[in-house]
């Protein structure tokens, strides 16, 4: 049997992520990706506000934290500058599909040779678990008690769905982390995507629908059940786009 | 030496240029659009970047990013849109990048207007960001002081890294003078050592990053830049100042509105009234000592501002009251005439 060891792109230190919550996978596969295509040295990450604010702490490539939001903006600043390194964002959903959707359309649309991570948990994690624009009709939050009322907080975005009516966009595929087949699948398709930025085809996104078992009120395990039972059916996985924009 | 006729903000941008800026970021607003569209024109053809951003937040974050990796890069804007580029200053300084920042300012509050003002004064020297910061302004007067602050303003933002703001005004932004360009200036370093260019395995990882949990850490770094900005203070901070010897009023201002007042105190020197007139260059740090000096035979100042009152906040503060000091502003985008802060003057007599 190999070993199970620590990717060499994840820094030997602990992590502070909640005990059963999917950022740790989503850090290794990444940290697995980078490892195999040997481009730790050229790669920059950006972590902006969220759960992963302290990312920067876990990746050996060298990384910047960026304010909420506008990690595509600040991706885009680093890959302008330095065209052949390779430039991730690490983005959840409030991050991404709220406070930072003016940036990432428009990072998309531009075609930036970049990748978004984006992280779809349907909550605010780091705040507390309030109401985030992916949270699902009728589910509850500290700002949405009662569960989420379409009629007066509004439905839900498909942030791949969205990004799919991009020409820019080179990759827009949803993935999730539930158990080892679709932990597989999520790995080949960040693998995809930096593929796509190596060969400069356009802008890419891996949504992963992800879990927050402290916010949500459960077991990890009733977590990643959720995910499959409530979550996939609202945001099903699949390849969105593919094909290089140039 | 070059010398060429050119409007304020064309210089300034070309002075950019010089200056060794490889990427340029921003986003449309009046009265500072040629610096975009001189960028536009020029970079790309010296291998260079040109951004038109979808917004001033994401300007303000593609030169953060941008600086991260170490390179030199500028962004431009004016008075509404330095109010959105706010959060990203505030994160640039905490992370200690150096860019040159822009601002033509115009009319304010809201939407305010598109004609000449120095209503940002306050915003650029106090408030360009959440938290205990800083960072040093200059305020040239004509277009040559656009292109040689410009030029400066990139050095003392690596030296010290920090931001480093040009504040000037719609005036000067759309004014044409002759200009001399130096021939080369000073490009920085290529790829300094806290840069987060990818370590290629060579170097320890860098982190850019403003966040500190612990107290001690964040006060230990604030305190250091702090330091920082007293050495700026020693060795940067510049006023000009004339016919201060004999005054018995000195009028002080700052941008195009010291071109208004140099004319004033000339007409005022005209009819036998002694008036010195005293400039701050950079607006901070405020050049308190100088200001004492020119100021120590002075019976009065008179602060002229196109504004209803900034600056004349630290000239109070720099002459601690000990000298009696009046106001003369203009605002709405109204650029005060000389015969106004004559009159100003005679009733001051
Ligand atoms: C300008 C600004 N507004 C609000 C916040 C507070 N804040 C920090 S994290 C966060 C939400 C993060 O949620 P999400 O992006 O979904 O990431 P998660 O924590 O779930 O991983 C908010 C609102 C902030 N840091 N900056
Ligand atoms: S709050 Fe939720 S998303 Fe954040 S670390 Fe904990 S479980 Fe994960």
């Amino acid at each position: 049997m190999p070993n199970f060891t620590r990717p060499k792109s994840l820094v030997d230190v602990p992590n502070h992520y909640c005990p059963g919550c999917t950022h740790g996978i989503i850090h290794r596969i990444i940290a697995e990706v980078i490892d195999e295509m040997g481009i730790d040295g050229q790669t920059i990450g950006v972590c902006p506000v969220g759960c992963s604010v302290l990312a920067y702490n876990y990746f050996s490539c060298d990384m910047i934290q960026a304010s909420h939001g506008r990690s595509p903006a600040v991706a885009t600043g680093v890959k302008r500058a330095k065209p052949d390194r390779f430039v991730f964002t690490y983005q959840g959903d409030g991050d991404l599909a709220a406070i930072g959707t003016a940036e990432i359309i428009h990072a998309a649309a531009r075609g930036e040779n970049i990748t978004a991570i984006f992280v779809n948990n349907t909550t605010y994690g780091m705040t507390g678990g309030q109401m985030a624009p992916t949270t699902l009709p009728g589910q509850k939050t500290q700002t949405t008690p009662f569960g989420r009322n379409t009629a007066v907080e509004g439905f839900p975005i498909r942030v791949c769905e969205l990004m799919s009516q991009l020409d820019g966009v080179a990759l827009a595929e949803r993935v999730a982390v539930i158990d080892p087949k679709t932990i597989m699948g999520a790995k080949k398709a960040i693998r995809k995507a930096f593929e796509i930025q190596k060969n400069k085809q356009g802008f890419s996104i891996v949504e992963i629908l992800s879990n927050c078992p402290t916010n949500w009120g459960m077991t990890p395990l009733e977590s990643l059940e959720r995910i499959k039972t409530e979550m996939m059916p609202y945001y099903p996985l699949g390849v969105y786009k593919e094909g290089s924009i140039r | 030496m070059e010398r060429s006729l050119m409007k304020g903000n064309e210089a300034l941008a070309e002075a950019a240029i010089r200056a060794g800026c490889k990427c340029y970021f921003g986003y449309p607003i009046t009265p500072q659009n040629e610096i975009g569209a001189y960028m536009s024109n020029t970079l790309p053809k010296l291998g260079g970047v040109f951004v038109q951003a979808e917004s001033e937040i994401g300007a303000i974050n593609m030169i953060y990013g941008c600086a991260a990796t170490g390179t030199r890069c500028m962004t431009s804007s004016s008075s509404p849109g330095m109010s959105l580029k706010t959060e990203g200053i505030s994160y640039l300084v905490g992370a200690d990048l150096p860019c040159v920042i822009v601002n033509i300012q115009r009319g304010g509050p809201g939407l305010g207007s598109i004609q000449p003002s120095q209503a940002d004064y306050w915003q650029t020297t106090r408030a360009l960001g959440h938290g205990d910061m800083r960072m040093p302004v200059f305020a040239p007067y004509s277009v040559q002081e656009m292109v040689d602050m410009t030029s400066k303003a990139f050095d003392i933002a690596e030296e010290f890294r920090t931001p480093v703001m040009v504040l000037a005004d719609g005036l000067l932004g759309q004014m044409m003078e002759p200009v001399s360009f130096p021939d080369s200036g000073t490009t920085g370093s290529s790829s300094p050592t806290w840069a987060t260019d990818g370590h290629d395995n060579k170097r320890k990882k860098n982190i850019v990053n403003s966040l500190f949990l612990e107290p001690i850490e964040l006060e230990n770094v604030i305190k250091e830049r702090f330091d920082r900005y007293e050495k700026i203070k020693e060795k940067h901070c510049e006023a000009a100042y004339e016919n201060t010897e004999d005054a018995d009023i000195i009028i002080a201002a700052y941008g195009s509105t010291a071109r208004i007042t140099q004319t004033a105190a000339e007409m005022a020197r005209a009819e036998g009234i002694k008036v010195g007139t005293f400039r701050p260059i950079t607006v901070y740090p405020f050049p308190e000592k100088q200001l004492q000096a020119a100021c120590k035979n002075a019976k009065k100042v008179l602060v002229v501002e196109m504004s209803m009152g900034q600056m004349v906040d630290d000239v109070k503060l720099a002459l601690d009251c000990k000298i009696p000091v009046e106001f003369y502003g203009r605002s709405g985008g109204f650029v005060p005439g000389p015969q106004e802060v004559l009159e100003k003057i005679r009733g001051m007599m």
